[in-house]
């Protein structure tokens, strides 16, 4: 009877306060109404209010009930609005399947611009167009956050003298090749062309010339090619920004000025490296400054996020204030700053960030390739068949060539040489995208009179290069057999091998008395370790060597998704095996067993308990509020929590510290009864013994991952820091024979084979969607519920 | 002079055929060679252990007895020696030679091959052919050295939960009172097969006598 009084009491005051705000909501509209020109939707109450007026100055006019005020809204409902479209958009996408596997998505969704495009003219209405403030600053900087965020370092480092080389070479001789001969083409007779001069030319062909990361994030992510072609492709795509960024404000300033002098040229280059350096340098500022301010974070947990996204929203703006390459800035910032965040952040927040980003990163790549379908409808176009055919052939033969010309040189310098299937695949690659849409855009009519014509030929070019390279690269790859991507799962032997090789490699240069990358490499980790990784990294992990830190990771991750599992009830198994520790273990004397055998019974008592627990802890965990996610503790059994809580806060101390290994989600404020469930379901995982005889064995027998961590503690609190950090090494002898927990040992196996792939090769995929919680282990929100 | 010269010349000769480098990569490396010495004709462990920036590195004991050790340099018998001459030294270098642009896939697999035995063979110091868990273990803590902080038991852990990864890809069923003695060259590639190592171990050998005379000790 309490619940039901409750219950009406609720629903009573539910429709009070809605009540309240319906007609709260209808007052300032009504207010709004009255008042002049206040917009095209008020016709009827203006009527009203008018005739009233006109007919009985001294009656009341009518209160409105419903009115319509659409020009307040305006602007946040069509982005809403927009926003919408193209979400739903890639959600039908995705739920045709043959068609997403033949046509990239960017392709569609250009279509689906055109469509709206023309639909939008039908209505009579202007299409509104991508304006270029609204491309740079916001729908630009999340896909390069994203893709910075989550660059893989070492790839990119290995190659960089290539990338660079692409980049930088390449691009000038893509721009200087298609601005040069069209300005020939231009000064061919019967092609009225004569009015485009060499600058506008030259300016062309740099804003084309330039490879565009959105276009090849969105085709190459599609067709799983193998690393070193991705980061090739896509590391030349970011880093020729700040050619592009120098080229254009270059040959802008000299159309303006109308001479050039050798000085001009000589400063171009000097501008060049100022751009480039510059804004990797304010970059890395603010990289600093964002891994510098997680370190404090610990007990904001909620806001570490925003940190992240400010501080690279704001590298990317001041990097523009001084004309800098933002998206060096960008990439810079995110590099810089990600493996101290990575160390210093709650895993609730890294999963935050990534699914933002991706978020993001998603919707305004969606949103760039609509709006282009769009501005293609919305014009203004000028055709000319000659310029724009040869634009666009000059653009594959300058691509073409420069690849193998390049490829030619850099085969020098590499180890491991690219091969002409490789040539082609980055020469295929090189797509044009929204970017050199938006600096045409951006350019002056009055300056350059040939604008409609560049724009006309670039959105052809664009169009090309995505409907054409972007569709026919995936039955390319696969007829050619170019090696894809590997979906491996870093294992702990691959991960001490890396490293011992590292090493390796770095002492026989030594001993060559080479000074090679290795060595440099070398350098720099250790005066990571030595300054930057203490000033940066709260706490003990700034000490951790990084084998520790990805064997713990590894460890917690399979914890979670055993606990996930069911505990062992339903097992995802790859491959069983029956191999356990003992396997591995020399055999040992029977003495050396301090374990008592436990009679089946007891153990069966033991597990039936902390199971019980398990369940009701389940029920127990409700809801949590955003100042503190804490689960809600008054719901039943409060007599129960508060008994336990003294006992519990050693564990959360413990778990706290745990708690940066992207494992389990432990605030240091964590409720009881999360702890418990916590505790309560990891025997699951490792086979339950009595308790009392944890407190034979003393602390130093009982192999911990932290020894530093470890302190003087109760009993309980070292038997949880076990099960954390014990392999089952512990000769399981009786438990094994109990035959009451056979499927542990194997799961324990299944795990590794489980292991998603996360850290050392993020690879989630924005352009497809979320495989969902049970290819993922990030719902941790919710690791208990059922 | 002019004899000896010649002779040096087909030496050269004879090693470049034999380990595939050219004829300036191995001068470059008898000048290395003779540099560390300091014009011996042989090279001891002291040698290269003066190397400063080699004794900043967590494995260069491992690094070291490589050089000395019987079973990379051709030899069928195990065991180690004192002393080796610049042959050996350039045999043992050419392990870490990158493979030649137009190897077939064939020789690639053999060339893989042979640097996973590099490895192994420097993990199995007591030469039984099998590396042991006390290898392993021994093969983390050294990885683990430069670290003051961590303790044994941790690199104890990483070793025993490394192990128990190999022994269940590798074996898979295995009753609970067998014993597993410890991971075999085959299982070594099978269990690295993922990491490329003919890609990644290897550094670059100058062709041009740019640097070798005046680098770090």
């Amino acid at each position: 009877r309490r619940n039901r009084f409750g219950c009406y009491q609720k629903s009573k005051r539910m429709f009070i306060l809605v009540l309240g705000l319906l007609v709260g909501s209808l007052m300032p509209l009504g207010g709004a109404s009255g008042s002049p020109g206040s917009g095209t939707g008020q016709d009827e109450c203006k009527k009203n209010n008018g005739d009233e007026k006109n007919g009985n100055k001294t009656t009341k006019k009518s209160f409105p009930v419903l009115s319509l005020n659409y020009e307040n809204v305006r602007l946040p409902f069509e982005i809403s609005l927009w926003v919408l479209l193209a979400s739903l958009m890639k959600l039908g996408f995705h739920l045709m399947p043959r068609l997403s596997s033949i046509v990239p998505e960017s392709c569609l969704l250009i279509v689906v611009g055109l469509l709206v495009g023309g639909l939008i003219k039908l209505v009579g209405k202007a299409p509104p167009v991508l304006e270029s403030n609204i491309f740079f600053f916001y729908l630009l900087p999340p896909i390069i956050l994203d893709a910075g965020y989550f660059l893989p370092i070492r790839q990119f480092t290995e190659n960089l003298g290539t990338i660079l080389m692409f980049a930088v070479v390449g691009t000038l001789w893509n721009a200087f090749f298609v601005g040069g001969l069209l300005y020939g083409v231009c000064q061919l007779e019967g092609t009225n062309l004569a009015g485009v001069n060499l600058l506008s030319c030259l300016l062309f062909g740099s804003v084309i010339s330039a490879v565009d990361p959105v276009a090849v994030l969105a085709v190459f992510e599609e067709i799983h090619i193998n690393e070193l072609l991705h980061i090739l492709v896509f590391g030349e795509s970011l880093l020729n920004d700040a050619v592009t960024v120098v080229l254009y404000h270059l040959f802008e300033e000299f159309t303006n000025a109308g001479t050039i002098t050798v000085t001009d040229g000589f400063l171009g280059i000097v501008c060049f490296l100022v751009v480039s350096l510059g804004g990797i340098v304010v970059g890395a500022i603010y990289g600093i400054l964002a891994a510098f301010t997680s370190r404090f974070t610990s007990h904001t947990r909620v806001i570490e996020p925003l940190f992240i996204f400010v501080y690279s929203y704001m590298a990317y703006l001041s990097a523009e204030v001084f004309h800098l390459s933002g998206i060096m800035a960008l990439i810079a910032c995110g590099a810089v700053m990600r493996p101290y965040v990575e160390a210093n952040i709650s895993h609730k927040s890294h999963t935050t960030i990534k699914y933002f980003l991706k978020m993001w990163s998603s919707v305004s790549d969606t949103l760039i390739f609509i709006f282009l379908g769009v501005s293609t409808v919305a014009g203004p176009h000028e055709w000319n068949w000659i310029f724009v055919v040869a634009t666009l052939v000059f653009c594959l033969v300058a691509r073409v060539l420069g690849v193998i010309g390049l490829t030619f040189v850099i085969n020098k310098f590499r180890i491991v040489k690219l091969t002409s299937k490789d040539q082609f695949i980055i020469a295929y690659g090189g797509l044009r995208g929204a970017i050199a849409f938006s600096l045409v855009y951006l350019l002056n009519p009055k300056h350059f009179p040939m604008r409609n014509m560049f724009l006309t030929a670039i959105i052809t070019v664009i169009f090309f290069t995505v409907f054409v390279q972007g569709m026919t690269i995936r039955p390319l790859v696969d007829l050619l057999a170019v090696k894809k991507k590997q979906e491996t799962k870093r294992s702990i032997n691959e991960e001490i091998h890396t490293q011992f090789l590292d090493h390796l490699l770095t002492g026989i240069e030594d001993i060559c008395g080479h000074y090679g990358h290795h060595h440099w490499k070398d350098k720099l980790n250790r005066f990571n370790k030595k300054y930057v990784k203490k000033c940066l990294i709260a706490g003990e992990r700034s000490k951790e060597p990084q084998l520790i830190a990805f064997y713990h990771k590894m460890e917690m991750k399979q914890a979670i998704e055993l606990v996930e599992s069911g505990g062992g009830s339903k097992l995802p198994s790859a491959m069983p095996s029956t191999v356990s520790m003992q396997n591995i273990q020399p055999k040992k004397p029977p003495q050396d067993r301090a374990l008592p055998q436990l009679s089946k019974a007891r153990e069966e008592e033991i597990r039936k308990i902390l199971r019980t627990n398990l369940q009701r802890t389940r029920q127990r965990l409700r809801s949590y509020n955003r100042h503190t996610l804490i689960a809600d503790p008054f719901e039943d059994g409060l007599d129960e929590i508060l008994i336990k809580r003294k006992k519990m806060k050693e564990l959360e101390k413990k778990i706290s510290q745990m708690n940066n290994y992207l494992t389990v989600p432990a605030p240091p404020a964590d409720s009881p009864s999360v702890a418990r469930a916590r505790l309560a379901s990891v025997p699951d995982r490792f086979p339950p013994t009595d308790p009392q005889a944890w407190g034979l064995k003393s602390v130093t027998e009982i192999p911990t991952i932290k020894v530093e961590l470890v302190s003087p503690q109760n009993p309980e609190s070292v038997k949880v820091v076990d099960e954390f950090s014990k392999k089952g090494s512990q000769p399981k002898g009786s438990e094994e024979e109990g035959g009451l927990t056979m499927r542990v040992p194997s799961s324990e196996k299944q795990r590794k084979d489980k292991t998603p792939d996360e850290e050392p090769q993020p690879r989630f995929m924005r352009c497809l969607s979320d495989p969902g919680p049970a290819a993922e282990d990030e719902d941790e929100d919710e690791p208990f519920l059922p | 002079m002019g004899a000896s010269q010649s002779g040096r010349v087909h030496m050269f000769q004879d090693l470049a055929d034999k380990t595939g480098f050219s004829i300036e990569q191995i001068n470059n490396l008898r000048n290395r060679f003779m540099y560390l010495t300091q014009d011996e004709d042989t090279l001891r462990r002291e040698h290269l252990e003066n190397i400063s920036n080699l004794a900043l590195n967590p494995i260069r004991r491992q690094i070291i007895e490589a050089f000395f050790d019987k079973r990379n340099l051709g030899e069928k018998e195990k065991g180690c020696l004192q002393e080796i001459g610049f042959e050996e030294f350039v045999m043992v270098l050419s392990f870490f030679r990158p493979p030649k642009p137009r190897t077939s896939d064939e020789e690639m697999k053999n060339i893989k091959k042979e640097k996973l035995r590099f490895l192994f063979n420097m993990h199995d110091t007591d030469n039984d052919g099998v590396i042991t868990l006390d290898e392993y273990r021994r093969v983390v803590e050294e990885l683990l050295s430069s670290y003051e902080t961590i303790g044994a038991e941790t690199a104890k852990a990483i070793s025993d939960a490394a192990m128990l990864e190999v022994a269940s890809v590798t074996v898979g069923q295995m009753g609970p009172d067998e014993f597993y003695e410890g991971i075999t060259f085959e299982q070594f590639m099978q269990i690295l097969k993922n990491v490329e190592i003919e890609t990644k171990m290897n550094i670059h050998f100058w062709n041009l006598d740019k640097r070798t005379m005046q680098c770090g000790k």
